[in-house]
């Protein structure tokens, strides 16, 4: 079974929601990243989203950004991160799903990515700017290797493309809270319960949700409604302030809250 | 038309972009269709090139400068007299119109040299709209008089500090911001770059500078049509109007010039079909500047507008199927015929046209003096003086 099927029945069996955490993968540099990774996995947090740095990351806000910028000055490329997932994978189980824009994968070959990445360890691959339209050429390497296509859902998705576009995902559903990009908010969208029953009434896919989580209180409020709860600039920003396993302490405390 | 459904030339084109934005596109195609087919809207744009615009622009025949470059007659088509002095103001109004149409009052922008700010932001003046245009830093140094033109237009100019701080960054942050107001804002694009349905869009909204060249030429040559008609491609607006009125016409050859900056063997220059790959940006696949393995590399030209590392997927698709052929030419060259034009003809073109003249300079002796050639002299170089005085004194210094 599938790393992240196997942890998504996991936490549903034993009543608890996940915690997904993006860490841009060689930010500030190999080594450091590797290390604050190491610190995420081993202090709560149940699904690794690895962020491929790419040059020009039209979808996220300044912290990814700038963590983009610094790990591809550390030298960071797509193999040196399945690298890294190789040697995560030595030490830790938790499912890895890498996080990209589409023309680092065009451009290392969509069949020799999904084998690679398989080989590596990697358990899903979500591509931000790679709709479902546009996904064809993708999906049948990624299935043929084992590896999920992690589908995005966004506020402005109609009921009849969330049908289309969850037709053939599988893993979970990635759901955008905000319309914007990456990066910290201070509020949860107050229809959010309402939002997440549309996703269900047409997938039985699990849910996480992201973009704008930064706190664990935002934690226990969205981990209320969803399946998993995604941090990530909240988390860069407190790696390079020197204080990531207390800001992965938080989070995780928080979402354990939503169901106690 | 070579545009299937899914807005794909051939094997470029297509909508790579986050989901959020996924709806907004779909609609703004939808709408799009029916406007082209409602001839109220038509009669609409129709009336504005003509009474706003300033529509049909001539098609000058350069005949000091045919003289001096010894072949090919030269006929140039003035989109520099234009209101707001390029062919931007076109695609714009176009724009403008369906963006009110579907009922929405504010419209965003990003812009190289201004021109495309400036065009956008004329359109949100006359339609009551607002406007914020998203500029490179670096560009908002370089293109200044256009910055203020776009303040005293009332836009709200967005100075982006990110990347090279030029056309691909102001590209990037504009999508960027788009997605977070997508509830309620047209994003103007200028080029024909960017998702479906945009690249078709603003081909067909320039469209027109190809169509009256072609009229205008069979009327001053009794019914001939050129032999050969030139435009600068950056992300390639004024040369797939151009081009498109000319692609059915396969005696006459279509030559879309890139920017070579210091040239292409250096790295330092902007040609992403001559000097690029096959690649994902900013909504499309198209060619663009890459490294091997996929990260964006900044492009180099003396020229703001051509400033870009990628192209529009059409072009691609020409450059594929051999239909238009693609050269690049250098800063260098580009200001030679700057000022070849400015003191042989009295018409000071923008850096970006200069490289569609330095490119028919190099063919006019090879094609001879029976050839004619209909290039599209896109914009008026006013905005380009700081950049063009700053290189004369560099090079004074120097000498």
């Amino acid at each position: 079974m599938n790393r992240i099927d196997a942890k998504m029945q996991a936490l549903r069996e034993a009543g608890r929601k996940g915690f997904v955490a993006f860490l841009t993968a060689g930010d500030p540099n190999i080594d450091q990243s590797e290390a604050d990774i190491r610190a995420a996995l081993d202090h709560g947090v149940d699904i690794l989203e690895l962020g491929v740095p790419f040059s020009d990351p039209t979808a996220d806000g300044p912290v990814i950004q700038a963590a983009s910028l610094r790990a591809l000055e550390g030298g960071m490329t797509l193999p040196k991160v399945l690298d890294l997932v190789r040697r995560l994978r030595k030490d830790y189980d938790q499912p890895i799903v890498l996080f990209g824009y589409v023309n680092l994968f065009f451009r290392y070959g969509y069949e020799q990515l999904a084998r690679d990445a398989a080989d590596a360890g990697v358990d899903g691959i979500l591509v931000v700017d790679l709709p479902y339209e546009e996904s064809g050429e993708m999906a049948d390497p990624l299935r043929e290797n084992g590896l999920h296509r992690i589908p995005l859902a966004a506020p402005t998705t109609s009921q009849a493309r969330l049908r289309m576009i969850l037709s053939d995902a599988g893993g979970f559903v990635y759901y955008i809270m905000v319309t914007g990009v990456t990066g910290a908010r201070q509020f949860v969208r107050a229809d959010l319960g309402e939002r997440l029953t549309a996703v269900r009434s047409v997938t039985n896919l699990p849910i996480a949700v992201g973009f704008g989580v930064s706190s664990g209180e935002q934690a226990t409020t969205v981990a209320t409604s969803a399946d998993a709860v995604v941090v990530g600039s909240a988390l860069i920003t407190a790696a390079r302030e020197g204080r990531l396993t207390e800001c992965v302490q938080e989070i995780r405390s928080g979402i354990d809250k939503a169901v106690l | 038309m070579s545009m299937s459904d899914s807005g794909h030339f051939g094997i470029f084109g297509g909508r790579y972009v986050a989901e959020t934005l996924m709806p907004i596109l779909a609609d703004i195609e939808q709408a799009y269709a029916e406007a082209s087919q409602d001839p109220a809207f038509q009669q609409a744009f129709t009336q504005l090139l003509e009474t706003y615009v300033g529509r049909p622009s001539p098609l000058f025949f350069a005949q000091r400068l045919t003289e001096a470059w010894g072949g090919a007659k030269i006929y140039l088509k003035r989109e520099d007299l234009n209101h707001t002095g390029a062919h931007k103001i076109n695609n714009t109004l176009g724009q403008a119109l369906l963006a009110k149409r579907m009922g929405r009052r504010k419209l965003m922008a990003e812009t190289g040299a201004g021109q495309h700010g400036v065009a956008t932001a004329t359109a949100a003046a006359l339609f009551g709209m607002e406007c914020r245009v998203y500029m490179g830093a670096e560009d908002i140094i370089r293109q200044a008089p256009n910055v203020k033109r776009m303040e005293l237009l009332g836009a709200e100019i967005c100075s982006v500090e990110s990347g090279t701080r030029t056309l691909k960054d102001a590209m990037s942050e504009a999508l960027r911001a788009w997605v977070a107001e997508v509830e309620d804002t047209f994003y103007v694009i200028g080029s024909a770059a960017g998702p479906h349905p945009y690249p078709s869009m603003v081909r067909d909204f320039q469209r027109m500078v190809g169509d009256e060249s072609r009229r205008q030429y069979m009327a001053i040559s009794g019914g001939k049509l050129p032999d050969a008609v030139l435009a600068c491609v950056g992300g390639g607006s004024n040369a797939a109007g151009m081009f498109a009125a000319f692609e059915k016409d396969t005696d006459v050859e279509l030559i879309g010039v890139e920017a070579a900056g210091y040239g292409v063997g250096t790295g330092k220059h902007a040609a992403s079909i001559v000097g690029g790959q096959v690649g994902i940006l900013h909504g499309s696949k198209s060619y663009v500047l890459q490294s091997a393995e996929g990260q964006i590399q900044n492009a180099h030209s003396v020229s703001a507008g051509l400033d870009y590392p990628g192209v529009g997927p059409e072009h691609a698709h020409w450059a594929q199927t051999g239909r238009v052929a693609y050269h690049a030419v250098t800063d260098e060259e580009a200001l030679d015929a700057f000022f070849s034009l400015t003191r042989l003809e009295g018409i000071i073109p923008a850096l970006e046209s200069s490289h569609a003249l330095a490119e028919a300079q190099k063919l006019a002796k090879e094609y001879g003096s029976e050839a004619a050639f209909v290039i599209n002299l896109s914009g008026r170089g006013d905005k380009d003086m700081e950049t063009v005085l700053q290189i004369m004194k560099e090079k004074h210094e120097s000498d």
